[in-house]
Order: C-alpha cells, then sequence, then structure tokens
C-alpha cells in the first residue's frame, strides 16, 4: 500500500505541493520569510532561525530512531566530500548573509511580498544553480568536487542496538542549547 | 480559526510541526524536506529552452534531471502556503527593499538588487557544491545524522555570519 502510494507519479506531486503549502505556512509563521528575521540571526541578535532548526531536527532525529526499525521509513543520506561540504558550505554562508534568505525562505519570502527575493534573488539563484552545472564536470576534473569515505554515511549506522540511546542524550544537549539561549535572552 | 491568524507562532511550536512534517514526507513520499536541487532543476529547464543538445549532454543535469518532480512542487506549494499564511494574519507586505537594510544601509532598491541578485548566484553555487540548503542539509541531513550535512550546517553559518557581519558591522 505505502509503495504504491510512493510510486504513483501524479499523486507524488500533488503531496509535494501540499506538504510545501505546509511547509511555506509553517516558515511564514516561524517568521523566516522575513529578511530581518534571518539576518538578526545572522549577526547573532535573535535566534529564531536556529531556535526552528533544532526542534526541527530534534524532532525528526527521534522520529526517525523510532519508525526506522520498524522499516516505516528510510534515511537518504546525501554523497560528497568534507570538502565538498566545507567548500559549498562557506560560499553558500557568503550567499545567505548577502541575500538574507536561502532556497527554501527565498520561496516564502516571495508568497508573502518581498519582491527583491523574486527579482534579485530566485533569479540570482537559479542562475548560480545553472552556474554550478556548467562548472561540475571541470570541478571533478580537478578534484574540487570529490566523494569521499563520509559520503552517504549516518551516524545511524553506526549505532549498534536501539538509536535512542544515542539521539537521545544528543537531543538533550541540543535542548539544553536552547535553554541557555532562553535564559540568555536570544 | 484564530491561532491561523496569529502574526507569529513560537519558534519551537514551528520547528516541531517542520520536524513532525519531515516524517510524514519520509513515510508517504520516502522523501526528505529540501529546496535547493529544485533551483538547479529550474536551470535546466531555462536552459533547455535555449540549447537542448547542450543540456542533455551536461554531466550534471544527467544527473539532476531538469524535470518538475515533488521537491519543485513542494517549493511552489512554500510560495503558496507562505501566501496564505500572511494573508489570513494581514502581514502580506509588498515590499521592495527590507526594513533593516533600509534603515541601516539604504533605501535604492537598485543597491539592493544588485546584491540580492550576487548573494542568490553565490548562493545557488554554494548550495550545488555543498550539494544541499539550510532545509536539505541544516534540518534533514543533521536530523539523519550525516556527518557531511552536520560540517555543511556549521559552514553555511559561519559564511552567513561573517559575510553578515561585514555588511552590517560589528
Amino acid at each position: 500500500m505505502l509503495d504504491e502510494i510512493r510510486e504513483t507519479k501524479g499523486l507524488q506531486l500533488f503531496l509535494g505541493l501540499i506538504f510545501g503549502i505546509v511547509f511555506g505556512f509553517l516558515l511564514q509563521k516561524g517568521g523566516v520569510s522575513n529578511y530581518d528575521i534571518i539576518l538578526a540571526q545572522l549577526r547573532l541578535q535573535d535566534f529564531t532561525v536556529l531556535k526552528i532548526m533544532l526542534s526541527a531536527v530534534i524532532v525528526t532525529m527521534i522520529g526517525i530512531s523510532i519508525l526506522r526499525p520498524t522499516g516505516l521509513i528510510k534515511i537518504h543520506v546525501k554523497g560528497g566530500s568534507i570538502k565538498n561540504s566545507i567548500i559549498g558550505g562557506l560560499i553558500f554562508g557568503v550567499g545567505f548573509g548577502t541575500l538574507g534568505y536561502c532556497p527554501g525562505t527565498i520561496a516564502a519570502a516571495v508568497g508573502s511580498g518581498n519582491l527583491d527575493g523574486l527579482i534579485g534573488g530566485m533569479i540570482g539563484i537559479i542562475i548560480g544553480t545553472g552556474i554550478f552545472a556548467s562548472m561540475y564536470s571541470k570541478l571533478r576534473e580537478k578534484k574540487l568536487f570529490t566523494e569521499d569515505r563520509f559520503s552517504k554515511i549516518s551516524i545511524f549506522d553506526k549505532i549498534e542496538g536501539n538509536a535512542l540511546k544515542f539521539t537521545v542524550p544528543f537531543a538533550v544537549i541540543l535542548f539544553f542549547f536552547m535553554v541557555i539561549l532562553e535564559i540568555a535572552g536570544l | 480559526m484564530n491561532v491561523f491568524r496569529l502574526e507569529m507562532w513560537s519558534p519551537y511550536v514551528v520547528g516541531i510541526l517542520i520536524g513532525l512534517l519531515n516524517i510524514v514526507t519520509l513515510i508517504v513520499s520516502d522523501k526528505a524536506l529540501g529546496a535547493s536541487t529544485s533551483f538547479a532543476k529550474t536551470s535546466g529547464m531555462i536552459r533547455k529552452l535555449f540549447n537542448k543538445e547542450k543540456v542533455q549532454k551536461n554531466e550534471y543535469y544527467l544527473k539532476v534531471a531538469p524535470t518538475v518532480d515533488w521537491g519543485w512542487m513542494l517549493v511552489v506549494g512554500i510560495i503558496i502556503g507562505s501566501f496564505i499564511s500572511a494573508k489570513l494574519s494581514g502581514a502580506f507586505d509588498v515590499i521592495t527593499v527590507p526594513y533593516m537594510w533600509q534603515a541601516e544601509i539604504s533605501t535604492s532598491f537598485f543597491l539592493r538588487f544588485i546584491i540580492a541578485m550576487f548573494g542568490g548566484i553565490t548562493l545557488g553555487i554554494g548550495a550545488r557544491w555543498a550539494g544541499g540548503c539550510t532545509s536539505g542539509h541544516g534540518i534533514s541531513g543533521t536530523a539523519q545524522l550525516s556527518i557531511l550535512s552536520w560540517v555543511a550546517a556549521i559552514c553555511f553559518f559561519i559564511g552567513g555570519i561573517a559575510s553578515a557581519l561585514l555588511i552590517y558591522g560589528i
């Protein structure tokens, strides 16, 4: 039954749209469709962005720990290398700070009326991904885009027995980090 | 339902609900939330209009096919969902220059447009180089305990904090 749902293409396109609507609704309600809130995070004045991200990570991580052993969900870990993550991550960061939105929140920003997101940012991201596609073969040749031993590796596969014995303590650490943010008034 | 008309929800409530949404998408669609691949697909679709052969031969577009798929519809949905939320609360506001930028940098749309375009291009290159964005790596990847995603997410913020402080001063 589940496999049938996952493999029905038209239905999945529709579900993608519905999930997107929910995601966009939540991003807007969280305030992260707003440039000022994202920049306040990057200027370390307000930690709304990080609070949303860490709460989402805790719930997803615990959910995976419980549901993965039942076979109901599989994990999908991205391939690549530490080198790609560092180079790409820092370049992304510069774009994040100058644009003030990321690929998900810019869609939410456009939906709530930010024209700089639509005319400048969204078109810019499309051009940027296009430039990357053109650079891709060269980057691989020059070993600037690689795969290493961490490619597609998840710590979930390294934990023996119940994953909760790792994810619960980790979630507690992330939780206390958020408690500290609240105490600090951030 | 009054709660849908509120301008903002607690970041923790929003985060928990995004986490639950992520679990639902993993169950129902066998996919985790992410946004940047859809922009790469769009770039391929547009380039196909001008030079179909080149796109068909491009190594990257062979891997990331420029077609409308689940993730692409997700991004379309984000625009609609945000619009609905903003309309319900009355927060919908057509602005050309963000308020913080107006107050501290300039009210010129042209300047903001140039910088936003530069930022977008940089963001697009970086996202595909790293293999994901704030959603794909930052939430979905880190929650799946991918080491590469944790490294990427930390670098997103290092680069982001550095450039924001450079623009606005410490």
